[in-house]
This record gives C-alpha cells, structure tokens and sequence, in this order.
C-alpha cells in the first residue's frame, strides 16, 4: 500500500490534501467537519491584525460559470479575510490544534505592510501551537486596495522585505503564497526565496469578472446595481496554476523550493499532476465548496491506487517527477510526427471532428466515403495538431499515433527523421547555431 | 373502481373519472425549463447532423438544440417553424423513434438518444404561449389558391403560399380544421386542444381563410376550383377504410377504428364512451396501437390486438408496440380474421385463421382459433377515395389508388398540386404531409409567378 503521509517543510499531515486558505477554514466548526472527514491539513482563513473586524458585503460574494449540466467551471469571489474578531480565531485554532494533533494547521496571515504589524501578530499564532503561517499576498480584491494581499504580492521587492521579517521573528515555517495576476511569476518567487522563506503556495486567485447580467448591465456578482473584479478559482484555472508551478520548479533559481500546489485540484488526479509537476502536497477549496468535504475520499483513495498500481511507495516517488520534461518550445523535437488516428469501432459518427478540421484547420477528415458516412484521417493533410482528439466527445477514439522512424510522412513526402533536432539548429532559424553537420 | 368495469357488452362508465383524466393524460409530460436545459446539453452538435437528414421537413436539429441550451427559446422555435410551421404537432405525434432519435449518436453510442421530439415541444410551446409571430406576409400577388383539406400537408402548403402573399382558401369537409391532427390521433398525444391552437397559430399570419363543411365532390368539384383559382392544392387524405374481408363483418359492434379515434379525440365526456369489456383489434399499424390502447384506457377488460404477419412486419413502430405492451395490450401475430361471430346481430367473438409464409405468400394454415369479444376494430388500413375527383372533367392520374405527383408535387393537371396521405409514394406521417404541403407550395408560388421568384 503507497504510503501517502505528507512532509511539508516540516510540517506532517496522514495525507497530502489541505484545505486551502478560504471560507471552508473560517472556523472552528468548519475545520473538525473537515478533518472528520479525512483532510489531512488546513490553511485557516486569513487573519487580520487586532481590532475592528473586517466587514464583507451583505449582498452576493460569488459569481460562477458552468458546463454542461451546470456543472460548476469557475468561481470568483469578493469575499474579504476573516470578518470575526481576532482573538476568537486564535482561541479556536489553540483548540482545534490541540485535539486534532495529528492534522496539519497552517494559519493564513494579511496585516499591514508594516514590520511592527508583523511583529505584533507572529508571537500571538506561534502561542496557538499552529505548524506553520502562509503570508496572503495574493487576493486581488478589497484588502489589495488597501495595500495588502496582491498589492503586496506584485512587488517582489515588498515579498522579500516582509518574508524577512516574518523568518526574523517566528520559528514557524513561512510559506509564501502567491499572487498568478503578474506577467512572470518567476519573480516574486524569487523575491520571496531571497527573502528565505521555506515555501511557496500558488495560485491565489484571479482578477475576473464572471459575467454580466443583461437586464442590468451591472457585472456579477452585483451588488447593488455594481459589481467589482472577484477572485477566480475552480477547475478552470487549473492549467494556469499547472504552469505556474511548473515554471517556479523548472527555474535555477528556485528550483528545490518546496511548493504547495493550488488552483482548481478536484480529483486525486489534479493532485498527482500537480505534485508531479513540483508540488510537494496540494491545497484545495472550490471542489469541497462545490461537493463538500467528503471528496477528499475519493482523493485519498485515488492517489493511493494509483501509486499501487504505478509501484511508487511514497509521495517522493512522484514529486517533481514531470518538473524535467517541461521545457522551452525551442527544445521541442521538430522531427516528431504524429498523426491523429480515428478508432472506427469507437467512433459514434458526430462528425465534429470533419467540422473541426474542415472548418478552422487542416481539412484532414473526411465526411463521406464511397457515399457513406465515414470520418478519416487523410495522412497527407494531417500535421498532428490534436484538435480532432480534443474536440471528440469519446474518450480515446481519436488518438495521436507517432511515426516510427524511417516511415514516409505522406503529408511531407520523407522519411521520418530518427535524429532529435530543435528549433535552435533549424535552417530556417536566423539565429539558428551551426547545425552539427 | 367504477361499478361499470366488468360490464358486458359495448358500456361507457367502466372508470371513475379520475381513472378516466389519469388515463388520457399527456403520454410524454413536456419538458420544464430545467429539464429542457439539461436534455439541450446532451446535444453534440454534429457535423451535417444524421437527425436532420432522417427529419422529412429537414429541421436543422442541432441548431435549434444549442438555442435551447443558450437560453433562446423563441430563436429555436423559429429554427423549427422556418421548416415545420407544424412542428409543435410533429414534436408530439412524430414517430421519432423511427426518425430523428433513431439515428441520433447518442443513440448509436449508449442507446439514448437526446430527446428531440421533446425538446422540439419545449421550444415551440414557449412561442405558441406568447403566440409570437415569426412570419410577415410579402405583398399581395393577386394570387389565388384552393386548398382542398385542413390537415397537415394543406395547412403547411396554406401557410406558406400566405407568406408569399397569395390568398388562400381551404376547404375543409368536417366541421373543425387540423385534419387527422385533430381527428386522428390518440387523446393522449395531443392534450387541451392543442391541435385547434395551432391551427388558430398557422392561419394567423393572414390571407386563409378556412371554410368547414365543403367536402370535394359533394359541395364543389375539382373543375370548379381550377376554373376559379390561380392553383389548387390537393390534401384530402383517405376518406376510405379497407374491408376485413370477413364473414359477419356487419354485425352490432364491428367498428372501423379511425372512426373510434376520431370520437374519442372529439368527446368531451371520456364516460359517456362506450367501449367493448373484450376488444379484437384488427391490424398492426398505429391505427390499430392507438384504437387498442385507448379502449384499455377506456376500462376495457381486455384488449387483443391480431395481427396477419409477424411482429418485424407491423408498421406500427417498437415504441407503440411497447406502449401497448405496457398498457396490457396483448399483441398476436399471424393471425388474419376468417368471421365475425354473432348473437342477436351483436358481436360476440371472432373466428381467426393462423396464417404462415409460403415463401413470399401469405397463406392461411387452415388452423383456427376463436376469440371472444363483444367489439371488433377494423384497423386494416385506409384508402384513398378516387370518386370525389369525378366531374373533374380532365382524368386526374393515380397510381396504385393514390394520386401521382412529380418530385414538386404536380398532379397530371396542370395548375393542380396534392400533397399528403392521398399521393402516392408517401409515408403516411403527419411530418411527410407538411414537407410535401410546403414543398408543393414553393413549387405554386414558382409557376404563378412566372418563374420571377
């Protein structure tokens, strides 16, 4: 059986499944349901500093989009940090650390960009006995335009200034979550391991607006008559996350920092990628305020058969593991051909496929064969683009087949190449280095 | 349970009158909205969808689906009516289990195909409810057309050549228009009058006007129409029933089923018809399901459907048969009626002969079995009756007792159309009546325009 138990930067937890940072882990009462149910760590709702407690609109926080059978894609919210009063929050994390002594707690911090703010509230969470402190520099909305959250987050300068002070004044751990709503996420990273932060978590949310109601004109959630930018999360920022981390794994110089993996993880196969990817456990919020807490069940047992059946004993045997095959498109093999192939037997004739390609790409299926509906790869057309094996709504119908080496490319008319060969020697680079010749 | 259920002979009263509205409730409840959304969302959109092609009117399927899921009802009903202005009746009473649903790939992939009959009735309920109007009438042509008969080929052919801006006149020989639509289908197809709404629907685009009570042949002959009208339309259906060919068969309680059907979808008091406690329904198209299944319905003990061939034979689709099935409809194949058996000129039973293929011949085995039943229906089929065209002067040409029209609908006279059941070569669906209605009328309104349109 894979042994699944977590190590965060020191802090252990029976699984690698935290509920991150967000309304599930406002209170006491949430979090025991939670670890009832079998999650193996949380991030406490952020905390303010001492004082008149925050307040939230008493209208709607949430907007949404769905799928098919509205199922839930994405949800954004406008919700603020912690509305309850500080000292009631730390009391109930004493408590619930206390008798749950086994489960990781994490408590999320937003104070002022100030060191004496900081210094203020470290002593009174290390006192909690909570395992560790996650800096809120990511959310977008409300305390960002007051100088906090992602206002700080888009400053690496800012990130590395309060990382600093936080390791100067605590023995926690200090994971340091991030803000994706920046063009290189590479550089608060950066900053903030310059600052010697144990982790980093990402992605907080991101800048959105969920839709507009056309009665009103007003954007949603509306409050009022207006609306403001929510933060977006759920399944649809999933391969934004995924690239984030992967980017923060991938680079010299960050490369090794322990990442906590967020955004859109639903099922233990979200986790197993991201984790693949270099996140060394996951943290996860709008799949348990989509189905409730019991999911991570199904989390906990898909994980572990899947590292049976793959033969990985532990959660080292597959962190990180996908960080080295991610690259640079210029390091792309150029003499890889593969072409799309349509499984007859599975195809239930929709035809989106013909569509798909006739219409916006290489007009490399057919539709009508000997006056039969009949849907084809021409292989002298196709040039392997996959969007024929995306759009079809079978699984595994239409797949991406290579060519072996030394087999004639009927779309090119040579032979496939069994030599790797990248942009960076292509001939018609201009900046192309001398091909070996 | 009402004290007249185990009554012998031909009774009304068999059920309580819940009994009674439970029974001819709607057979397939529409759809609400959320449902509507739902089923929508199984559509895959698909490429020159197979659906469309098995539609008779062509409706673009996926299209008006994906209007459903993106909240556009009245978009999707015009998507419908642009090439059904019957579709609200097609999307009840169509077999499309035979049709669209058939080949639908979802059908092929897992067996359940995405409900379009249903979803059809979401969106045109949703227009007729606000009676939106799609159709503008283009400016008058002077044109005039005769339209013989008010069922579905002469409303679909009336509608459009009033969108083209012709006049219209139909002439309808029973007291109410919508043809078998209202005559002639199962109560529980086609609820709360909807057939007159739609009628009411269709003609109120302008230039129809409807006159009831002018049957062919009787009140006006066909030379009189083409002398007074720019173009006439033929639309009749079949005024006639085949005989069982059966000794007897004129005994108290032999009854040809469409005349059942019609009165039942006419009555307006369910109780106050009168129905056999044991029925033999002869024949295996819908005629016979919808009869059989409506005298169960009806409180009969027992109903039995004969039937001269086997059951991959029947023209009535899987679906019918199943509903029968699960009605308590006992279904009997190869069997063909030999008499009606008689006591007092009353029916009391019915001799049969099982019947056997030798090689491609139906013949008689010899062997016989005799039912009881205190009525018969005759649901052997209909015919067309060519009599009505008599006075006609020119000789209309039929073919195989039905009349000959050419790919547009042309009868062998110039200047006159048919369309529907009483051609030949058609299907005898609601929804092939109203594609050759419309085609026919695109085909009048090119000839009476001289070829300019």
């Amino acid at each position: 059986m894979a042994d699944i138990r977590n190590n965060f930067v020191g802090i252990k937890s029976p699984n690698p499944f935290w509920l991150a940072s967000a309304p599930p882990t406002d209170k006491a009462y949430n979090v025991i349901r939670a670890f009832r149910a079998g999650w193996g760590g949380v991030v406490w709702k952020t905390l303010g500093e001492e004082g008149p407690p925050v307040v939230n609109v008493n209208g709607p926080r949430y907007g949404a989009i769905w799928g098919a059978d509205r199922r839930l894609l994405g949800l954004n919210n406008i919700e603020l940090i912690t509305d309850r009063d500080l000292q009631t929050n730390l009391r109930e994390i004493k408590q619930v650390k206390m008798d749950w002594p086994d489960r990781a707690i994490v408590v999320s911090l937003m104070v002022p960009c100030e060191e004496h703010a900081w210094k203020a509230i470290l002593p009174v969470v290390e006192e909690t006995g909570a395992d560790g402190i996650e800096l809120n520099f990511g959310c977008p909305h409300g305390m960002s335009e007051r100088g906090m959250g992602a206002a700080v987050g888009q400053v690496p300068e800012y990130i590395e200034m309060v990382v600093r002070w936080c390791k100067a004044n605590t023995r926690m751990p200090v994971i340091t979550k991030l803000t994706p709503n920046i063009t290189d996420i590479r550089k608060p990273a950066r900053a903030a391991h310059a600052g010697g932060t144990d982790a980093v978590s990402l992605i907080n949310t991101i800048n959105s607006i969920t839709g507009v109601n056309l009665d009103s004109f007003a954007p949603e959630p509306t409050i009022d008559g207006k609306g403001s930018h929510g933060g977006y999360c759920g399944p649809a920022v999933k391969p934004i996350a995924m690239n984030m981390v992967a980017e923060i794994a991938r680079d010299p110089e960050t490369h090794g920092l322990p990442i906590s993996g967020i955004g859109g993880i639903t099922t233990w196969r979200d986790a197993a990628e991201f984790m693949a990817l270099g996140a060394g456990n996951v943290q996860v919020c709008t799949a348990a305020m989509t189905y409730g807490f019991k999911i991570v069940q199904e989390m906990i047992a898909g994980l572990e058969n899947w590292m049976d059946e793959k033969g990985h004993a532990s959660l080292d045997d597959i962190v990180g593991r996908a960080t080295p095959n991610v690259t640079d498109w210029q390091y792309l093999n150029l003499n890889y051909v593969a072409k799309a192939h349509i499984d007859q037997e599975a195809c239930i004739k929709c035809g989106r496929c013909h569509i798909a390609c006739e219409d916006t790409s290489h007009q490399a299926i057919t539709s009508m064969v000997d006056g039969k509906r009949h849907f084809e790869v021409i292989e002298a057309e196709c040039v392997g683009c996959n969007l024929c094996v995306n759009v079809c709504p079978v699984e595994n119908c239409i797949t991406m087949e290579p060519l072996a080496a030394g087999v004639i490319d009927q779309r090119t008319g040579r032979p496939v190449s069994p030599v790797y060969a990248n942009w960076t020697t292509h001939p018609n680079n201009p900046m192309a280095k001398v091909a070996a010749e | 349970m009402a004290t007249g259920h185990f009554k012998q002979g031909i009774a009304g009263g068999r059920l309580s009158p819940e009994q009674y509205a439970d029974n001819f409730s709607d057979l397939h409840p529409p759809l609400d909205h959320h449902e509507a959304l739902v089923e929508s969302d199984r559509c895959y959109f698909c490429y020159d969808a197979p659906c469309m092609n098995a539609c008779p009117t062509s409706i673009d399927i996926p299209l008006f689906i994906r209007q459903i899921s993106t909240g556009n009802p009245i978009g999707s009903a015009r998507t419908i009516f642009d090439q059904n202005i019957l579709g609200g009746m097609c999307a009840r009473v169509c077999p499309t289990e035979t049709l669209c649903e058939e080949v639908c790939v979802r059908e092929v992939a897992e067996g359940k195909p995405v409900q379009i009959g249903r979803l059809q009735r979401y969106a045109t309920d949703v227009a007729m409810a606000e009676n939106k109007q799609f159709y503008a009438r283009a400016a008058p042509t002077g044109k005039t057309v005769a339209v013989v008969g008010a069922g579905p080929a002469g409303l679909a052919a009336a509608h459009r050549l009033a969108r083209h801006g012709h006049d219209v006149t139909i002439l309808e020989a029973r007291p109410k228009a919508g043809g078998l639509n209202e005559y002639g289908i199962a109560a529980y197809k086609s609820i709360d009058n909807f057939a007159q709404a739609e009628v009411d629907y269709v003609i109120s685009i302008g230039g129809i006007d409807i006159q009831n009570g002018k049957a062919l042949g009787r009140d006006y002959q066909l030379s009189d129409l083409t002398r007074n009208y720019d173009a006439v339309f033929l639309g009749m259906g079949l005024g006639g029933v085949n005989a069982l060919r059966a000794d007897g068969e004129d005994a108290q309680g032999v009854t040809n089923a469409v005349e059942f059907i019609a009165e039942l979808r006419q009555a307006s008091d369910l109780a106050s018809l009168p129905v056999g406690r044991r029925v033999v329904v002869i024949g295996g198209g819908m005629t016979a399901i919808d009869a059989a299944v409506q005298s169960k319905l009806l409180g009969a003990e027992e109903v039995t459907i004969c039937y001269r061939r086997g059951q991959e034979h029947m023209n009535a689709s899987e679906f019918e048969q199943d509903l029968a099935a699960a009605n308590g409809v006992i279904i009997r194949h190869w069997l063909q009626p030999k008499r009606v058996i008689a006591e007092g000129g009353k029916v009391s039973g019915i001799e049969l002969e099982y019947t056997a293929m030798d090689g491609e011949k139906l013949v008689g085995t010899g062997e016989r079995l005799t039912l009881t039943a205190d009525q018969v229906f005759k649901a052997i089929g209909q015919s067309f009756v060519p009599a009505a065209l008599n006075g006609s002067g020119a000789l209309l040409a039929l073919e195989a007792g039905r009349i000959k029209v050419d790919a547009e609908g042309r009868t062998s006279l110039p200047n006159v159309w048919a369309g529907g059941d009483c051609i030949y070569g058609g299907d005898d669906l609601t929804v092939s009546a109203v594609a050759q209605g419309r085609d026919a009328a695109e085909s009048i309104h090119r000839a009476t325009s001289n070829g300019r349109a």
